[in-house]
């Protein structure tokens, strides 16, 4: 079997209407749905099983600035999806530029992340911290008797933000051959499966900020 | 056959085209519902249950509006929507499982 034909069979449409490697894609962000919601699911038990050491919605986390790094994950999923519709036109500028945008705003998330991760650990707030005391930021007051607001706070923000260094990882790379010119009108499937992983991870953050920093 | 071969591995990895929604118009729009939760959590006064109801459609609604305009799942054929919509039920069943070692 040639290069191409082995390459046709990987790459070709499979029975669900979509080339294998979308397929692909779409399978593995099943498994991140179920991952996610094991995550979610623990921390909803834990919460309603040990409401003392939860902290009200404002009095420990930042909600204004996560609010803000929410919206720029909404803006970098715009960015992508612009990507995607421009060198399906087969704009390689237009691609280039999104993309290079998507990174940029990727970092900018990252980097918001850590900022409120280092706060929170300068006030106190750290992953175990059996009891931690906060003046809250919009005039409440937390006495937390446990552990637990913690270590899920930092296992899922963290969690979900290793997914999000890993996609701009992955995105670098994608741009790097966008600016090789890597991609055509008549080939940019690698950009629209970049974009899938880069959506899903944008769409689980909506979920986890209205449970973690708003419920 | 052998000319044929390098114009069947470029089609195929080139995804189905569409009709291309606005996808500003969304962005909008997600921005404004992001508003509207950080409102509704802090100044509406309403009580706790409605509150969480209430925040969770919210997210429902943007996170539905990812799925279908940016990850393009409302122009993908109906087989795809058995693969995206399958953990649905088993995540279900999950916190269901997990909700009983509480209650």
């Amino acid at each position: 079997m040639s290069y191409a034909a082995a390459a046709t069979m990987e790459r070709g449409p499979s029975s669900f209407g979509v080339y294998n490697l979308k397929l692909g894609m779409w399978v593995f962000l099943l498994s991140e749905v179920m991952f996610f919601t094991g995550l979610i699911g623990a921390y909803i038990i834990l919460r309603f099983a040990r409401p003392e050491q939860f902290a009200e919605p404002g009095v420990v986390l930042n909600v204004p600035l996560t609010a803000l790094n929410t919206f720029i994950l909404i803006c970098s999923s715009v960015t992508m999806v612009k990507a995607y519709a421009e060198i399906e036109r087969g704009n390689q500028k237009g691609l280039r530029t999104y993309l290079l945008a998507t990174v940029v705003l990727g970092l900018v998330f990252l980097s918001i992340q850590g900022i409120e991760y280092t706060v929170l650990g300068h006030e106190g707030f750290v992953p175990m911290a059996d009891r931690y005391a906060a003046h809250g930021r919009q005039g409440g007051e937390a006495v937390l008797g446990g552990p637990l607001y913690g270590a899920t706070f930092y296992t899922m923000t963290g969690f979900h933000g290793t997914h999000v260094s890993i996609g701009v990882f992955c995105m670098i790379f994608t741009t790097i051959k966008a600016f090789r010119g890597g991609y055509s009108a008549a080939n940019y499937g690698g950009v629209e499966i970049m974009g899938l992983y880069w959506h899903f991870v944008d769409l689980v953050w909506i979920i986890l900020f209205t449970i973690v920093y708003l419920i | 056959m052998a000319a044929s071969t390098p114009k069947a591995e470029h089609d195929s990895v080139t995804p189905a085209t569409h009709v291309k929604p606005n996808y500003y118009l969304i962005w909008v729009v997600l921005g404004v519902l992001t508003l509207a939760e950080v409102a509704v959590a802090f100044l509406s006064g309403m009580p706790k249950q409605i509150l969480i109801v209430v925040l969770v459609l919210l997210a429902i609604w943007k996170a539905m509006l990812v799925a279908m305009y940016y990850m393009h799942l409302k122009f993908e054929p109906r087989k795809l929507w058995i693969v995206a919509v399958a953990p649905l039920p088993l995540a279900v069943i999950l916190v269901m499982v997990i909700l009983t070692e509480h209650w």
